[in-house]
């Protein structure tokens, strides 16, 4: 616009008068373009994420109010099961008396429920994923009176954990809080 | 804009050739819309949190008794401004179908903010049947599925009158100035005084239906405001950065010229 | 031996590494970077560019969609919905999708324009052009396609119209529709098939418009002037120059189609496809995407039988333009013979016309049927696309750009507006006098490809020529600072 000058040389020899506004102006218009390549991708790594649906039932709740004593019941929850046990007086006192050090995966009863007689936890093998079993009276439940998984033979002990078997770590423990006495969030 | 324009060329037109095709006589007489100042219109349009929650209200207590929403949720409500307390409120007061349970047998709960709304009837034909053969549409869409949008919709709420001369109802048939063929199936949904508000907005049926017409904006675009106000950054960058590309092209190609 | 000895090595480490063993940076710097362009593109050029650019935003757009999106009938509507609704962003996807049809045809129609006005599909680049055509026929088979997938009242009827077209062809009509259906009527089976031709064309189109840059970069650019580049001092590398200008264009053309997206991004769709689709229920007006309207139009300009007088006329007129007006060395229009020719079948025509739309006057042979009107309305649309293809021999005529051939100008404008006004008919309802309008539209439509530019190749008379591109440029120049000059004193 200022130089109306001709016969300058061609642009890959700098114009020596003013190298820093042509320098700025590239710059800027680079980096204009960085941001439009940046902000334009967002949306579609964000689209992968989980979908306001799909968070919506990221949460359930259960009623326990109904389950006996030594009964057990299984909710669907993030697309997997979990595990809830209305554990009797024996099996706490086994959970609690057992040795922790000895333990694979360190963890006192007590750090694993939030109501002792309430045990809550996902009920996937920690070792390749499959279901336990020991849910539904005349299951196996293993040696120590609680899980049995089938797939490697893994042995979960009346709190979920690890004793023996393939297994690394316990049953995991998700995210609860008990909205009532007898009314359980999960997630 | 330029298609809006275009339809109603087309529209004029498609009126003009009506003179002489009888045919069309169930076009019926085309009034023009009212041109509702909505908060939601233009580049900056936002919706009115209270119009939408007394709307939601007009919903709820007139139209939800034949008119579906099919494409909302509970949860979605919390974009009028419920908390997550009030929209669990609000599910609970209907009861959906669940199951089967560990019986195998289909029970009833009260629904959950991350439930469906719930339907007034089971299917089309039940809700055909219930409504003398006329079919009430589902409202989720029903702002972006008219022509005319907004305004339309407001337009049929408000637009019951008396038939002019010549004009005979069948049974089950009203007269509207708006809708488009001017013959309707629903009788005039809205009365003064039908719906109380609680925050002393005008009981009235053209405030219902102002209101209720609010919510239906929403449900039918609820990304407005957040496309909108992204759309002002983006064309706001891409302005600036346009002029940036040009003064970069006329420097590379000063040397040219 | 390998192919590429003759190499020049990058100063680059990385760089030369790899282009040692496969040669992608000397090929782009070759194709992309020193590609010698001409120097007088206006921004008509930028189209080019700005289309390609439409065709990968189509396809990222469009696999993401693919991600959330359910081809069934039982879910598509209530899919889009929850893609508009629930999935991060998706009505930014969605909409970016669904005016991104729009503006690639957009772009499009003013890249085949371009063409023809600049006379860039004439030798030697009349391959380049019948890809180009290719390209735009799929786009119209993958847009009507990705229409349908919404599964709203506009995607069923639209489909349902459209396939039903297919019922013309004699004989095996029926059964052709009925194995595009899958069924019986459109339904799931149509869907799921669509869909699955929506994902894949655009790749077909991608090989093809890979074919269609490698012929361009064969022949090179066709440019303003229309004429052959003489040597260096005709043309820029394409780097920087035309990179920056092609940038700067497409960041204009973006800031537009944003201002769709995000603040009427239904401006361009019809309400109707926001009801779920209804076998039962028919919309009062069937309209297309605006992008077909023209064609949509021509379509439904032949609303009458062929019967076999009309036949005899066309026939006759047929003869003329093969025998007369094609032949590159005859000028006798009008020679006695001709006509005789010419009136005996526009006599004939008339007649045919008058005998088809006045039943009650009993003329012979006029109530019999040889070609239906379906099938005459199929086939004139056919027609239409395929006369773009052979453009290339219509005219014929030496200079290519419209600058220099004043009547052609004027015939190609006048084609521009029949073609905007038959958009126009396509979106009236098919009563009073539009389908006549159509009919006359459709008829200069034929005539301007069939008739009009033989002619014009024949007898149009081209201003004086600049001698090279540098020099029209420099003429330019000299132009505007004369004009400068006055306006400063």
């Amino acid at each position: 616009m200022t130089d109306q000058n001709s016969s300058s040389p061609p642009p890959s020899a700098h114009d020596e008068n003013e190298p820093t506004r042509r320098d700025f102006l590239f710059l800027t218009a680079a980096g204009m373009a960085a941001v439009s390549v940046g902000s334009i991708a967002w949306p579609f790594i964000d689209q992968w994420n989980p979908a306001k649906d799909t968070l919506a039932l990221s949460s359930t709740e259960v009623d326990v109010a109904s389950l006996q004593e030594g009964q057990a019941i299984t909710v669907m929850w993030r697309g997997k099961p979990v595990f809830i046990r209305h554990r009797t007086q024996k099996e706490i006192d086994e959970a609690k008396a057992v040795d922790v050090t000895a333990l694979r995966d360190k963890q006192t009863d007590d750090e694993r429920v939030k109501k002792p007689q309430w045990l809550v936890m996902v009920g996937v093998c920690t070792h390749l994923g499959c279901i336990p079993l020991g849910q539904k009276t005349g299951e196996v439940k293993g040696d120590y009176d609680g899980w049995f998984c089938p797939c490697h033979g893994s042995h979960y002990d009346s709190s979920g954990r690890i004793r023996k078997g393939p297994a690394p770590k316990n049953l995991e423990v998700p995210q609860y809080t008990f909205v009532s006495d007898t009314l359980i969030r999960i997630g | 804009m330029m298609m809006s324009h275009f339809k109603k060329v087309a529209l004029t037109a498609l009126a003009l050739c009506m003179i002489g095709a009888p045919v069309h006589a169930a076009e019926g007489h085309k009034y023009p819309l009212p041109d509702m100042d909505w908060s939601f219109e233009g580049p900056f349009g936002t919706y009115d949190k209270a119009a939408l929650q007394r709307g939601f209200l007009v919903y709820k207590q007139v139209c939800s008794a034949c008119h579906g929403m099919k494409k909302l949720y509970y949860r979605h409500l919390e974009a009028l401004g419920y908390s997550e307390a009030q929209i669990k409120t609000i599910a609970a007061e209907y009861t959906v179908m669940d199951g089967p349970n560990d019986e195998g047998e289909m029970f009833e709960r009260p629904a959950r903010p991350s439930d469906k709304f719930k339907l007034p009837y089971a299917n089309d034909k039940a809700a055909m049947y219930a409504n003398g053969g006329a079919l009430p549409p589902d409202m989720s869409l029903i702002v972006k599925a008219r022509e005319g949008g907004a305004d339309y919709v407001y337009g049929v709420l408000v637009g019951y009158t008396n038939p002019p001369e010549g004009v005979v109802l069948g049974n089950n048939q009203h007269y509207n100035k708006f809708k488009s063929g001017n013959i309707i199936a629903m009788a005039n949904p809205l009365n003064d005084g039908q719906v109380t508000y609680e925050d002393g907005t005008p009981q009235t049926a053209d405030q219902y239906a102002k209101d209720v017409t609010h919510f239906l904006a929403w449900a039918a675009e609820p990304e407005m405001e957040q496309r909108k106000q992204m759309g002002v950054k983006v064309l706001i960058f891409l302005a600036v950065f346009a002029m940036i590309m040009y003064a970069v092209k006329r420097k590379i190609w000063e040397d040219v010229h | 031996m390998g192919s590429n000895s003759d190499r020049k090595p990058f100063n680059n480490k990385t760089i030369e590494w790899i282009d040692q063993r496969l040669p992608i940076f000397t090929m782009l710097d070759k194709e992309y970077g020193k590609f010698p362009t001409p120097r007088n593109f206006n921004y008509f050029w930028n189209f080019g560019a700005i289309a390609m650019f439409m065709l990968v935003t189509m396809i990222v757009t469009g696999i993401t969609l693919a991600m959330h999106y359910t081809p069934h009938a039982n879910y598509a509507f209530d899919s889009v919905e929850r893609i508009m609704r629930d999935v991060n962003f998706g009505w930014l996807i969605r909409y970016i999708h669904m005016n991104g049809a729009s503006f690639f045809f957009i772009a499009v129609y003013i890249h085949i324009f371009r063409g023809m006005y600049y006379g860039s599909f004439k030798q030697p680049r009349e391959l380049l052009w019948i890809l180009g055509v290719t390209i735009f026929l799929l786009m119209m088979a993958t847009a009507f396609m990705g229409y349908v997938l919404p599964w709203g009242q506009m995607s069923f009827w639209g489909a349902t119209v459209i396939t039903n077209l297919f019922s013309a062809v004699p004989i095996v009509g029926p059964g052709i529709v009925e194995w595009m259906w899958g069924g019986f009527a459109v339904d799931n089976a149509t869907l799921n098939r669509f869909f699955s031709l929506h994902f894949v064309l655009p790749f077909v189109i991608a090989a093809v418009v890979f074919l269609h840059v490698w012929a361009l970069h064969v022949t090179g650019s066709n440019n303003p002037t229309g004429l052959d580049v003489k040597g260096p001092q005709d043309t820029l590398p394409f780097n920087p120059y035309y990179t920056i200008k092609d940038l700067f264009g497409l960041i204009v053309f973006v800031a537009v189609y944003a201002m769709f997206i995000f603040f009427m991004p239904n401006a361009l769709g019809h309400p109707d496809n926001y009801i779920p689709a209804n076998p039962l229920v028919t919309p009062p007006h069937i309209v297309p995407e605006w992008y077909f309207l023209t064609f949509y139009a021509i379509l439904r300009s032949i609303f009458f039988d062929f019967n076999p007088i009309m036949l005899a006329g066309f026939g006759g007129i047929g003869y003329y333009v093969a025998k007369v007006v094609w032949d590159k060395n005859r000028t006798d229009y009008f020679s006695t013979r001709n006509l005789i020719i010419l009136g005996v079948s526009g006599f004939l025509t008339l007649v045919g016309f008058v005998g088809a739309f006045f039943p009650q006057l009993h003329i012979p042979l006029t109530n019999m049927v040889i070609i239906e009107a379906k099938l005459g309305g199929v086939l004139a649309m056919f027609g239409a696309v395929g006369l773009l293809f052979v453009l290339p021999w219509c005219d014929t005529h030496p200079v290519r750009s419209a600058r220099y051939r004043p009547l052609y100008k004027a015939a190609l404008l006048f084609f521009v507006a029949i073609v905007l006004l038959l958009g126009y008919v396509g979106a009236m309802p098919a009563e009073g006098i539009w389908p006549w309008i159509g009919l006359a539209a459709t008829g200069y439509y034929m005539a301007f490809f069939l008739v009009i530019l033989p002619i014009l190749s024949k007898h149009e008379k081209a201003l004086p020529l600049p001698a090279s591109i540098a020099q029209a440029v420099l003429d330019e120049q000299a132009a505007k600072a004369a004009k400068l000059a006055k306006k400063g004193a």
